[in-house]
C-alpha cells in the first residue's frame, strides 16, 4: 500500500477466518446450519437459532437493501478523519442477515438515500491481507 | 424468568442514605478517574453519617473493584464489577439490595468515576471482539454513529418530521432543567429551538446538540438495611423495584432498533413496586442522545410504541410541565463523563428528599431511574420511594 493503512483493522479469530479470506477473493460468504437451514451474521461455532453445531458456509448473492444509515461527519476514530461525511449502514441480505457496511457511490446526502433501497456489494482492499464488503446502489 | 412473587418480598428491603458527585464536575483534568471514585465515594458517606470504615460491600463499573477498593483502602466482603456500559450503575443498587437482603453485608458502596473530557490513558481497544472485527472496520465506532443508526430507522417506522420535532424538545426541556441546576455544564446557556436546528451535524440524524455532554465526573450511592436506614443522617430513600438485562453488544446485533431492553427491566421494576406509570412523580431516563429518551419512554411503557414524539410535545417534560423529565439536567445538559447512569440515581434521590432547590418539584414520592448501557444494549431500572 502506498500509505499507512490507519483505519481499524480486524483481526480474524478462529471462526471467522474464512470469511475474510474469501472477502479478499471477493467473495461474501456467511455461516448456515445444516439443521435448520438458518443463515447467520456473524460467524460463531455454533448456530444461534437452534444451537446446532453443524455449520457449512455458502456464498452470498451480495444482493441487498438498506435497512437503516447515518452519515457520520464527526469522525469517531482519526483514521477517518479523511472520509467524512461517509455512509454507515446496516444492509439487509436477500438472505435474510443483516449485517453492518457502509454505502459507497453516492453522494452522502439523507435525500439520496432511502430505507428499503437495492444494494449490492462491492469489495474494497484494505490491506494485503483484509479486504472489505462494502455496498452501493444496486443497477436496476 | 425473574420470580416476581420473591421480586416482591425482596422489595423494599434496603434503602440508599447517600448520594453524592466528587467535587468537581465538568472539566476536572486535575484529577484521575480514580480521584473522582474516591471523593464521590467520601462525600456519599459522609451524606450518609458514614465513614469508608463501615462500608463491607463495594459495586462499580469501568474500572475493577479491585482497583478501586485498593485505592480506598477498604477490603469489602462482598464485591461486584458488573460492567455493561452506563447502566451498570443502577444495575448495582439492585444487587446491592439482594446482597444486603442476603446477608452478605451491611453497607454497600457504588462508585463512579470517569474523565471522559481529560483522561490521560484512555481504555485500550480488544481488537479481537466482533464489534472491533465487523463493525470498527466501517467507522461504525462509540455511540453517536450506532444511536444514529437506531434513530434512523425510528425516523423510518414513525415519521421522520414528528422525530425530529419531539428530538428538539427534548434538547430544549432539558436544556431548562439545567438552567437551574447550578452543577450543570450548561447551567449558564439556554437553548432554543432555532439554536436546535442550527447545531452542526456529528452522525445525520444526530445534531451536535442531540448528543450527550464528554465530561469529568464521579458519583456514589450508599445503600443499607431498612433498619440502619432510620437512623441515617437524612433517612433512607427505599428502593421498591427493580430490572435489569441485555441484548447484545453491536449495534448491528441489535434485535428490533427500536424496542431496547427496557421494555423488560421497565414492567418488571413497576410491577415488583407494586406501583403503575401514573403514580410516578419523575422519571430519570439516561439521556446519551435525545433519540434515546424517546425511545426509552415507549420501551419503559409510558407510552405505545411510536407515540413518544406526541408524549412529549409541547414541553411537558420542562420546569412546570406535566411530565418532569431529567431535573438534573441529564446527559444532555448537566454531565455526562461516559456512563451515566449513576447521576439518575443521584437526583431521583435528592428530589425525593425534598434538597433540590430551584428545580424541585412538588411531592415528588416516587421516582423511576433508568439506566442504558453501551449501544442500546443494557438496561437498568429501579423504583424509589421516599420512605
Amino acid at each position: 500500500m502506498a500509505t499507512e493503512y490507519s483505519k481499524p483493522l480486524p483481526v480474524p479469530q478462529p471462526e471467522s477466518d474464512h470469511y475474510w479470506e474469501q472477502a479478499a477473493m471477493g467473495k461474501l460468504v456467511a455461516q448456515r446450519c445444516t439443521d435448520c437451514h438458518e443463515f447467520q451474521f456473524y460467524p460463531r461455532v455454533f448456530c444461534t437459532h437452534c444451537s446446532g453445531r453443524s455449520l457449512e458456509w455458502q456464498e452470498l448473492s451480495g444482493k441487498g437493501t438498506l435497512f437503516t444509515f447515518t452519515i457520520v461527519h464527526q469522525p469517531p476514530h482519526r483514521g477517518f478523519a479523511g472520509d467524512v461525511p461517509y455512509i454507515a449502514a446496516i444492509v439487509e441480505l436477500a438472505e435474510g442477515v443483516k449485517m453492518p457496511s457502509q454505502v459507497i457511490g453516492i453522494e452522502p446526502d439523507p435525500e439520496a438515500l432511502s430505507i428499503g433501497m437495492a444494494l449490492e456489494v462491492v469489495f474494497e482492499q484494505a490491506t494485503d491481507e483484509i479486504t472489505l464488503p462494502k455496498f452501493k446502489p444496486a443497477l436496476q | 424468568m425473574p420470580n416476581i412473587q420473591r421480586l416482591k418480598n425482596l422489595s423494599g428491603s434496603a434503602a440508599i442514605v447517600g448520594v453524592a458527585e466528587s467535587d468537581a464536575i465538568g472539566k476536572v483534568p486535575d484529577k484521575s478517574p480514580l480521584a473522582l471514585h474516591s471523593e464521590a465515594a467520601l462525600n456519599a458517606l459522609d451524606d450518609a453519617g458514614l465513614a469508608l470504615s463501615d462500608v463491607d460491600a463495594l459495586f462499580t463499573a469501568g474500572w475493577s473493584t479491585l482497583d478501586v477498593a485498593e485505592y480506598l483502602g477498604i477490603h469489602p466482603r462482598f464485591t461486584d464489577s458488573t460492567s455493561v456500559g452506563g447502566s451498570s450503575f443502577v444495575i448495582h443498587v439492585a444487587h446491592a439490595m439482594a446482597a444486603i437482603a442476603a446477608g452478605y453485608c451491611e453497607v454497600a458502596l457504588v462508585t463512579h468515576g470517569q474523565s471522559g473530557r481529560s483522561d490521560r490513558a484512555p481504555i485500550p481497544r480488544n481488537s479481537g471482539a466482533p464489534m472491533m472485527q465487523y463493525e470498527y472496520p466501517y467507522g461504525i465506532i462509540g455511540p453517536p454513529v450506532s444511536y444514529a443508526l437506531a434513530c434512523r430507522r425510528y425516523m423510518h417506522e414513525y415519521g421522520e418530521d414528528r422525530t425530529r420535532q419531539a428530538m428538539a424538545e427534548i434538547a430544549v426541556s432539558t436544556r431548562k432543567w439545567a438552567n437551574l441546576n447550578p452543577k450543570a455544564y450548561f447551567y449558564d446557556r439556554p437553548l432554543s429551538f432555532d439554536e436546535y436546528h442550527d447545531s452542526r451535524w456529528v452522525a445525520w440524524p444526530f445534531h451536535l446538540v442531540d448528543c450527550c455532554l464528554v465530561t469529568d465526573a464521579g458519583a456514589a450511592i450508599v445503600i443499607t438495611t431498612p433498619e440502619r436506614a432510620k437512623n441515617s443522617r437524612k433517612g433512607g430513600v427505599t428502593i421498591l423495584g427493580a430490572g435489569e438485562g441485555h441484548d447484545h453488544s453491536m449495534i448491528s446485533q441489535m434485535p428490533d432498533l427500536t424496542r431496547a431492553f427496557g421494555r423488560n427491566t421497565g414492567p418488571q421494576a413497576l410491577e415488583m413496586a407494586g406501583v403503575s406509570h401514573s403514580d410516578l412523580d419523575l422519571a430519570m431516563i439516561y439521556d446519551s442522545f435525545t433519540y434515546t429518551v424517546m425511545a426509552t419512554l415507549e420501551n419503559l411503557g409510558f407510552c405505545k410504541p411510536g407515540a413518544a414524539p406526541d408524549f412529549v410535545a409541547d414541553q411537558v417534560t420542562a420546569p412546570g410541565g406535566s411530565f418532569p423529565l431529567n431535573t438534573n439536567g441529564g446527559g444532555l445538559s448537566y454531565t455526562h463523563p461516559g456512563m451515566y447512569g449513576i447521576f439518575t440515581v443521584v437526583e431521583a434521590v435528592r428530589q425525593l428528599r425534598g434538597e433540590t432547590g430551584e428545580r424541585q418539584i412538588k411531592n415528588c414520592e416516587l421516582a423511576l431511574a433508568h439506566g442504558t448501557g453501551g449501544l442500546l444494549s443494557s438496561t437498568g431500572t429501579v423504583v424509589l420511594g421516599r420512605p
